[in-house]
């Protein structure tokens, strides 16, 4: 199996943890695992603001780093679901139709391809998770509390593999952190009031970290925890994941 | 409904520099969102329920012509005088010339989103005809002279302590007093002397049935019928999607509508209405405006389906925290933002992007509406059709250059990640809209290419 290390513009630049811990888990569960080096986004920030038309030379660029990998893998719940939903090429149709079919965020890929179902990972925190929107409602990687269907969770089914984790339970388990891509500043009031909000359903439950598959909605909130210089953490779930704490 | 030149930004900043008041309103409506919640799981076919009522209104709107003839045909044979409105216009000028003919001057009204739309109210007292609303969140709207902040609960909005003063200056009830029961009692008596008095009632439509000709209007408070039941002329308005094939369907929508607004297992009323009493003039006013554009919009047409729950503003985060004012159209939240650019694009060009597209609302809806996926749709149109922000749109071409470009973006990165570290002052300023309220990310040393590049040799 042949996996191609899909790494979203924004972890690239500022949480090459979050990129790196991905890497070696991935390695860790015996995959051979490549980043094509000459990657560089989605296409997704034009396309949330209406500029889809301008998403050409993302999508080509994507195609052409992707194509021949067997799984495409990647730590954003969200930049996956606008693969999926929205690549798309004019020369080369059929091979986009293959990349979205191919592509898949982190926790789906363990648990869905890879079937995992031990990790050697230890993390003795009480950790809080947050369910992005995009990866939750869009990937349907949990059930969603809007929905009466039988409850599941792909990233919970794998935090509950880590030795001495602590889950908290939240008031609002599946309520949008308030990111939104552009929205963050288009609609700052609102967005940074959604993110407030939603920390503190973190920390009043005794989070001590806030994990997530998205790292966006964690740049958000680590944003708001370290203005209100509060003590917890953002973390993504593949540093947790592959964490080796003693 | 005006708010000068405020979009939903601009008007949420505002709502926002309450924060108490903000953390009200959100508890306030997720609490309606817990008990649609525990309604819908009282019933195990529940998403059964929803795709087969999304299922007939696909029927209804592709069939939308025939049923509404033979809706018409049976509803003339029972006896209701129907009028066809091409537009806001012409439904506000059909209402007031059934009211002139028979020289109305005073009138009730129940709860109708579509006059509401139309800005009925303002146009008949633009032409002397007073109109009391009286559904009491209505009436408490209109005796502080605002527009509904919300479909189901237009006065959401309102603290019991504010309502309280209204009713002390326009009712008559001593100052200070907010008991919501005392309140309710002295509405109830204000609003039986009006029912009583008027001779004319106008009501909206939840539900018009083809098969029978007649209409049913769901309400809580009975207002609708103390209003038709008592007045010589009741006049119906309704939008053309509101039609239902059977009177069989209505059992799917009526289980879902009230579940699905406020977590009641049913309407306290549904009324049918079927013929005028002996005595009684009954005029249906079906309304077009914009509806038979949207059903043209091969992307869009669905949100036709709409019964009016208001499930998806209780759900949406953005809504909870902005208000339903902020949307500046007559039905706010996530479903208003994807009416309201088929009515006047440019006006409400700022909707489609007051979502995070968290998707919330597309899982509510009792007939299944996309909700999320056509604000995304609604961005592009508005984009291509040249309502964007142009500040905007500059900085969208230099993203697509830059990330078409693997070596503009790894130098672009650079130099960004190097200005953050260096000379935070450039992005840590009130100019930059993150940094207000949050902290901005910390630079790493390296970008994880180079720590690959470095590290890993495959």
């Amino acid at each position: 199996m042949n996996v191609g290390l899909f790494i979203p513009c924004y972890i690239d630049q500022f949480y090459p943890n979050a990129a790196i811990a991905t890497l070696k888990l991935l390695q860790k569960l015996g995959v051979k695992v490549s980043y094509p080096i000459h990657q560089t986004c989605c296409g997704q920030p034009m396309a949330n603001s209406g500029f889809e038309h301008l998403t050409t030379g993302c999508n080509e660029l994507f195609i052409k780093n992707f194509a021949e990998f067997d799984y495409i893998v990647s730590p954003s719940g969200s930049c996956v679901l606008h693969v999926k939903e929205h690549l798309h090429s004019h020369e080369e149709e059929e091979k986009a139709q293959g990349v979205r079919k191919k592509v898949y965020e982190l926790t789906e890929f363990l648990t869905d391809i890879l079937k995992v179902d031990k990790l050697t990972a230890r993390f003795p925190h009480k950790v809080g998770v947050h369910q992005s929107c995009h990866g939750q409602r869009g990937l349907k990687m949990s059930q969603m509390t809007e929905l009466v269907a039988e409850p599941f969770s792909k990233p919970m089914q794998l935090l509950q593999m880590v030795q001495d984790l602590e889950l908290v339970e939240l008031s609002r388990p599946d309520e949008c952190c308030g990111f939104g891509g552009t929205f963050c500043v288009a609609e700052e009031a609102i967005s940074v009031k959604m993110g407030k909000d939603r920390v503190a359903d973190h920390v009043n439950h005794g989070a001590q970290y806030i994990t997530a598959a998205d790292m966006s909605c964690l740049m958000h909130m680590e944003g708001i925890l370290r203005r209100q210089n509060s003590q917890v953490k953002v973390l993504h779930i593949a540093e947790i994941l592959n964490a080796e704490e003693v | 409904m005006s708010t000068g030149t405020k979009d939903h930004a601009g008007l949420a900043d505002i709502f926002n520099e309450d924060e108490a008041r903000v953390d009200w309103h959100d508890e306030t409506l997720w609490f309606v969102r817990a008990k649609r919640d525990k309604a819908a799981h009282t019933l195990p076919e529940w998403e059964a329920l929803r795709e087969n009522a999304s299922k007939i209104k696909d029927n209804v709107l592709s069939n939308l012509h025939d049923y509404l003839l033979q809706f018409e045909a049976k509803a003339q044979q029972n006896g209701i005088t129907v009028h066809w409105a091409a537009d806001a216009k012409e439904h506000n000028e059909i209402v007031t010339s059934i009211l002139k003919a028979q020289s109305v001057t005073r009138i009730v009204k129940s709860k109708s989103m579509l006059t509401e739309e139309c800005h009925l109210n303002e146009h008949l007292q633009q032409n002397g005809i007073e109109v009391i609303d009286t559904d009491l969140g209505e009436r408490i709207v209109q005796l502080a002279e605002e527009p509904p902040s919300h479909i189901v609960l237009p006065c959401i909005h309102k603290k019991k302590e504010e309502i309280g003063e209204l009713f002390h200056e326009h009712l008559g009830t001593p100052q200070g007093e907010s008991d919501p029961q005392f309140l309710t009692a002295a509405a109830r008596v204000h609003l039986r002397e009006k029912f009583l008095t008027r001779k004319a009632a106008i009501t909206g439509v939840n539900f018009a049935i083809a098969e029978t000709g007649e209409f049913v209007v769901c309400t809580n408070e009975g207002n609708a019928d103390m209003g038709a039941h008592l007045a010589d002329v009741h006049i119906a308005c309704m939008g053309i999607e509101k039609i239902i094939p059977k009177r069989k369907h209505l059992a799917v929508f009526l289980r879902l509508l009230a579940r699905s607004a406020t977590g009641q297992p049913i309407t306290t009323y549904s009324s049918h209405f079927n013929k005028p009493r002996a005595g009684q003039e009954m005029h249906l006013v079906l309304v077009d405006n914009g509806r038979t554009k949207q059903l043209g919009r091969a992307d869009f047409r669905n949100s036709l389906k709409c019964i009016r729950c208001g499930a998806c503003m209780n759900t949406c985060p953005v809504y909870r925290r902005s208000g339903g004012h902020s949307y500046h159209t007559a039905i706010a939240g996530p479903i208003g933002s994807i009416l309201a650019p088929n009515l006047d694009m440019k006006e409400y060009a700022d909707l489609p992007f007051a979502s995070t597209l968290c998707g919330s609302c597309t899982n509510v809806c009792p007939v299944k509406i996309n909700i999320h996926e056509q604000l995304y749709k609604w961005r592009q149109v508005i984009v291509k059709e040249g309502y964007a922000d142009k500040k905007k749109a500059v900085a969208m071409k230099a993203m697509e250059f830059t990330l078409s470009h693997p070596f503009v973006y790894k130098n672009a990165g650079k130099a960004g990640r190097w200005v953050i570290k260096h000379a935070p002052f450039m992005v840590n300023n009130n100019l930059n809209l993150w940094y207000k309220q949050r902290e901005m990310p910390e630079p790493p040393k390296q970008s994880f290419s180079e720590w690959y590049k470095k590290n890993n040799n495959e």
